[in-house]
């Protein structure tokens, strides 16, 4: 048997059909290109923490601090190298100030760990080259231009934002001489050292980490990404499953004519899964290119929220990875599988002697709608399930998926409802056949319009959450600022001075401290405040003891935030260890959006009487909010305050607005292309249908309607249609907000918000969506105006 | 001499060049550093310390032991200094680098550390009087150089030892200057070979008590190899007589520069120039890779000595910085005992 012919036969199909094969191609690259962008951005910020994690110190090694967390001397070091302990300094600090600012890492390259530090064994081995420069990657490189600094290196192994360096260096131009952060313990030790108690007993062994910290605590972000890549793949499936099934449905008379030719079934089946693998790597490809250059443009508002969200660095720029090429052609490849697996079966079981029935297909069955909504129904009892009894994010996500893909498998049923409703109250017999010709249609667009309801759905979900989420997190910012302008001193004279000279200028100095430590185990800080109406006033208490602030003026009583609240179970009166030796009774749960961290608030004496040598440089002033302009003069004047330790309130706001703003344009743009694609395929399933429904329009147009006339029912089909997936997508977008609000988020960053509705939004994606919608039919309704007279005649002519 | 890899500090300080520089790049040229020069007396206990003029400096001892347990053990204990630049700094900006490598050899196990400090920290060096030589917890020292404690610790393996000299400090060479090529490259160079040792060394399977001998090497230099050299052979001999033998072949080409002292039992030292050793290769062991010659005849014409040098363990491999075989031997034939061989530069 020869397959040559047969194949050429078969691709002839698309030779005569450019647009159809641009549909797949694109539909294809598109789901592709979404999926893969998004796994892209993943990577790329997986990759960014580990490169942090393996620098010198991060968390991959277990670690020695001083037990007060300040920095140790030098002497440490030495002590416990004399007692044949195997560990390596790093001194680490902030290297300039303000948006130019650099982490710098002094590492002490002979006794460094050598997994610990890439860029040191990538240097060539040669040491003295690492101790005279300090190593950077190009984009950090750029912000270390102080003509007083060694000469910078580029590093590319070097996780963003951080600079390396030898810690002789870093010792000079931190100011810390004979200082050291920490001690970075090497895998193996010797046998028989002094234990370190006897050593250094102000000293404390750490075990690995931070990387598990920033891990988790970017998890929840991720799994938002790659939820999201997910549904647009979904829905760019629909797509292809659209064009996949139209070419199998139109080539039917050359499948049967091929095995009434003797090409045997298994390989006419054999060719077209070759051509479909085809198409896919091809598609494929190319969507992996549309998808780096999605990723490519999204990466830095991505990075920025990591940044602002949770204080991971990760790099603007995009590397290429080629195992996420691969993946993203074999994630095509497996999605073509899947859209095309339906029609295959039907060529296999295709009956040879039965006459070719184009839009058999398009028929469901009375049976096949049942059984799509039995499952449907199922689903949502599963959600239902799911959310009774799931627990964690991933339930979360479980609980999303079946209640969107039940609620989609709905649709028809619904569609239909609406149809038969539209046809009983219909007069007139060209109403009537407009009613009874769309329920007709139904089956061959309730994939696309299914695909719609879903991107319709994520929409108004996500936009809900995200207006609410800003509302809340707006009032909630003007109640946490309460005072007008907050200042840092450099050191802690300058803090006491400060505070004397402000004292009779504005309404109220509020000094905070803060401390970053464990809290029940997992990183956290502790603030201490003093009390003061500002507080009793404003802040932002979700539980309270009737006395919280009478307690918290005596002393007394620790404020907890919601996110550590839930996360440990912790209810108002339970005693709550904030070390081994300090334990405080809750007296308040606060909400504390945005912030990853376990927070406790305690009074400041309290914070002061455990950590004595705390710095104290932080000061809250209250003062009336046309003055703060001039007071920052002042302090200027008088104190040389540079302007980056003075920030008002409104600078603080602007800048927590504009994170959180960011942090959403990556769902605000996966939103509008999910959209896009939904259109995509109600597109294609309209040229679908157009070619194949002359049977049925020539009759209508022989009874006396004109094209053009013709031409407006369609249109107005089309935008029946979409304003009814609209509405049934309301309720499901809005069951999807509020698993988002009420389960997701509080999985996810452990706060709940309150929901709030905007009509007004629904009205503008209503109209999208009708816009879509009849965007997307006016090609083919234009191709119906122009038919000739002659094609709908031979219908007729050549009826079957 | 014994040399060690130290030289591997060289190879981490110093790019090396395919050519030219010897082993290690301890033929680099050393401008800005003093060279050793003929004529010069060492004076003690001063010159047991360290001397950072020089580029190069090692503090070397190697001990063959026998365990109550009834083996034999070898135990090798270096500290090597190198300078990255002749003028000297305080801090973390002293150009003094240290590295420390201590072996743990039984018949059939070879244990290997190696540490690395900077300078200027306190983490690592030599001083004379009371002598003091340490990087980390591994130190050798005591009062003065006759009496000393030896100590290293690693994952698998510790040492503890105490030497005791019953007789004198042997200056090798020219009254300490020890030529090293025909073309004149030399180092400081003295040792004490007359140590007699008790101790504890202790093994994964745990302690043995231990006694025997020990071989303690000082040498110090700007440049001891000449450029075209590309490894030494160097042996250390206790021969049961109470005489020692300490010969190396420099190897250049096909060729080489021998030198060897025949060291009387009252420690009286008589050096041979190039020439009067002969070492030949008898047989080769696969290790780590490459074929090494572990089994040696050594002649020595001029003491009527002719005897073949086996491997307590042939496996003795450094797998340091820059790695070397090194490791205890035991001599028959025209006389007998027992010493160290140290072999780098193959390839």
């Amino acid at each position: 048997m020869r397959f040559w012919p047969v194949l050429v036969a078969l691709m002839s199909h698309w030779w005569r059909r450019p647009l159809q094969l641009l549909t797949l191609v694109l539909g294809l690259a598109l789901s592709t290109a979404l999926w893969s962008g998004v796994q892209a951005i993943n990577a790329e910020a997986r990759a960014s923490y580990d490169r942090a994690a393996q620098t010198l110190g991060q968390g991959a090694q277990s670690r020695i601090e001083a037990a007060d967390g300040g920095l140790m001397d030098q002497a440490d070091y030495i002590a416990l190298r004399r007692a044949g302990w195997l560990v390596s300094p790093v001194l680490e600090g902030q290297l300039g100030r303000g948006a130019s600012a650099v982490r710098l890492i002094g590492i002490e390259p002979l006794t460094a760990p050598r997994a610990g530090v890439a860029s040191v064994s990538d240097s060539g081995g040669n040491v003295a080259d690492f101790a005279g420069f300090i190593r950077a990657e190009p984009e950090t490189a750029r912000r270390l231009t102080d003509a007083s600094l060694p000469p910078v290196v580029f590093d590319t192994g070097v996780a963003p934002g951080l600079a390396i360096t030898d810690i002789g260096i870093a010792q000079i131009l931190l100011g810390q001489a004979g200082k050291v952060s920490r001690l970075v313990l090497a895998p193996a030790q010797p046998m028989g050292r002094t234990p370190m108690a006897q050593i250094a007993p102000h000293l404390v062994l750490k075990p690995p980490t931070s990387r598990v910290d920033m891990a988790r605590l970017t998890d929840s972000f991720h799994l938002n990404l790659t939820a999201f890549g997910f549904l647009a793949f979904a829905v760019g499936l629909f797509i292809v499953h659209a064009a996949i099934a139209l070419a199998f449905e139109q080539r039917r008379p050359v499948f049967r004519t091929l095995r009434a030719l003797g090409v045997p079934a298994l390989a006419l089946m054999g060719l077209l899964a070759a051509e479909l693998l085809i198409l896919a790597l091809v598609s494929g490809l190319i969507g992996v290119v549309i998808g780096y250059g999605i990723a490519a443009a999204l990466l830095p508002d991505v990075a920025a929220t990591l940044r602002g969200l949770y204080g991971a660095t990760v790099s603007g720029t995009l590397s290429l990875r080629p195992s996420w090429w691969a993946a993203g052609v074999v994630i095509a490849v497996l999605g073509t599988a899947a859209a095309s697996g339906l029609s295959l079966w039907r060529v296999w079981r295709l009956p040879l002697l039965a006459a070719a029935q184009p839009r058999a297909w398009a028929r469901a069955s009375e049976a096949g709608l049942v059984v799509q909504s039995g499952m449907g129904l199922a689903l949502i009892a599963l959600a239902g399930l799911i959310g009774a009894f799931g627990q964690g994010l991933i339930a979360g996500f479980a609980l999303l998926a079946a209640l969107m893909l039940g609620a989609v498998l709905l649709l028809p049923l619904v569609l239909q409802g609406c149809l038969a409703l539209g046809q009983r109250l219909a007069r007139g017999p060209v109403a009537q056949w407009f009613w009874a010709d769309t329920r007709q249609q139904v089956p061959g667009l309730s994939l696309a319009l299914m695909a719609l309801m879903l991107a319709l759905a994520a929409n108004i979900g996500v936009g809900t959450m995200v207006s609410s989420f800003r509302l809340t997190f707006t009032g909630w910012l003007d109640q946490r600022l309460a005072a007008e302008l907050y200042l840092t001193a450099r050191d802690q004279p300058e803090a006491d001075r400060l505070a004397a000279w402000l004292s009779p200028r504005v309404d109220a100095v509020l000094p905070i401290a803060s401390i970053k430590m464990p809290l029940r185990g997992a990183p956290g800080e502790i603030y201490g405040m003093v009390d003061h109406a500002t507080y009793r006033d404003n802040w932002p208490l979700l539980k309270r003891a009737a006395d919280v602030w009478d307690l918290f003026a005596a002393g007394q009583g620790a404020l907890i935030n919601e996110q550590l609240a839930r996360r440990e179970g912790i209810e108002i009166g339970d005693s709550f260890a904030l070390t081994d030796v300090w334990t405080a009774k809750v007296t308040g749960i606060f909400s504390d959006y945005g912030n990853p961290l376990g927070q406790a608030i305690v009074p400041l004496p309290q914070l002061v009487q455990h950590y004595p040598d705390l710095p104290r440089q932080r000061l809250g002033v209250r003062i009336a909010p046309d003055r703060v302009a001039a007071l920052r003069q002042d302090l200027e004047a008088e104190f040389g305050l540079p302007p980056d330790a003075m920030v008002n309130q409104a600078a603080i706001k602007a800048f927590s607005l504009s994170v959180f703003e960011r942090t959403f344009t990556v769902t605000a743009a996966l939103n509008v292309l999910t959209l896009g694609v939904a259109g995509f395929a109600i597109l294609t399933s309209l040229l679908t249908l157009a070619t194949m429904r002359l049977p049925q329009l020539a009759p209508v147009w022989a009874l006396g309607l004109t094209r053009s006339a013709l031409a407006r029912l369609e249109l107005l089909r089309a935008g029946l249609l979409a304003a009814i997936t609209m509405v049934a997508a309301l309720p499901l977008g809005l069951a999807l907000a509020w698993v988002l609000l009420a389960i997701v988020n509080v999985e996810a960053f452990g706060w709940r918000l309150p929901m709030h509705v905007f009509p007004a939004d629904w009205l503008v994606l209503g109209l999208l969506a009708l816009i879509a919608a009849t965007l997307a039919s006016v090609g083919p309704v234009v191709r119906l105006m122009r038919v000739p007279p002659a094609d709908l005649l031979r219908v007729f002519a050549s009826e079957r | 001499m014994n040399a060690r890899a130290l030289l591997l500090l060289l190879l981490l300080f110093f790019p090396i060049s395919g050519h030219g520089q010897g082993f290690a790049g301890l033929g680099a040229s050393a401008e800005g550093f003093r060279d050793p020069v003929p004529g010069a007396t060492l004076t003690f206990p001063q010159d047991h310390g360290a001397h950072p003029a020089f580029r190069i400096e090692w503090w070397y001892v190697t001990a063959n032991l026998a365990g109550d347990d009834g083996q034999d053990y070898g135990v090798q204990w270096t500290l090597f200094r190198t300078a990255l630049r002749p003028e000297d700094g305080t801090g973390w900006q002293t150009p003094q680098l240290w590295m420390g490598n201590a072996a743990l050899t039984s018949a059939t196990a070879h244990f290997v550390s190696e540490r690395l400090a900077r300078g200027g920290i306190g983490q690592a060096g030599v001083t004379a009087s009371p002598f003091a030589a340490f990087i980390d917890d591994w130190s050798m020292q005591g009062d003065t150089l006759a009496t000393l404690t030896l100590s290293a610790s690693a994952p698998d393996f510790t040492y503890d030892l105490s030497l005791a000299a019953d007789g004198p400090l042997v200056l090798q060479g020219d009254q300490g200057y020890s030529v090293k090529s025909g073309g004149g490259q030399a180092s400081y160079y003295y040792s004490q070979p007359f140590y007699q040792v008790t101790g504890t060394i202790t093994l994964p399977q745990g302690p043995v008590t231990v006694t025997g001998r020990a071989w303690l090497d000082h040498e110090y230099s700007s440049r001891p190899l000449s450029g075209g050299q590309t490894g030494w052979d160097w042996f250390s001999l206790h021969l049961d007589g109470g005489e020692k033998l300490m010969g190396f072949r420099l190897r250049e080409g096909t060729g080489g520069y021998y030198s060897a002292t025949w060291i009387a039992a009252d420690g009286t030292p008589t050096a041979y120039p190039d020439g009067a050793l002969r070492l030949t290769p008898m047989a080769r062991a696969q290790v780590a890779g490459r074929s090494i010659p572990t089994t040696w005849r050594v002649e020595l014409p001029a003491h009527n000595l002719d005897i073949t040098t086996s491997a307590l363990n042939s496996q003795a491999w450094m797998q340091t910085s820059v790695p070397y075989w090194e490791g205890p031997i035991t001599a028959t034939g025209s006389h007998s005992g027992r010493g160290y061989l140290e072999m780098t530069g193959y390839d």
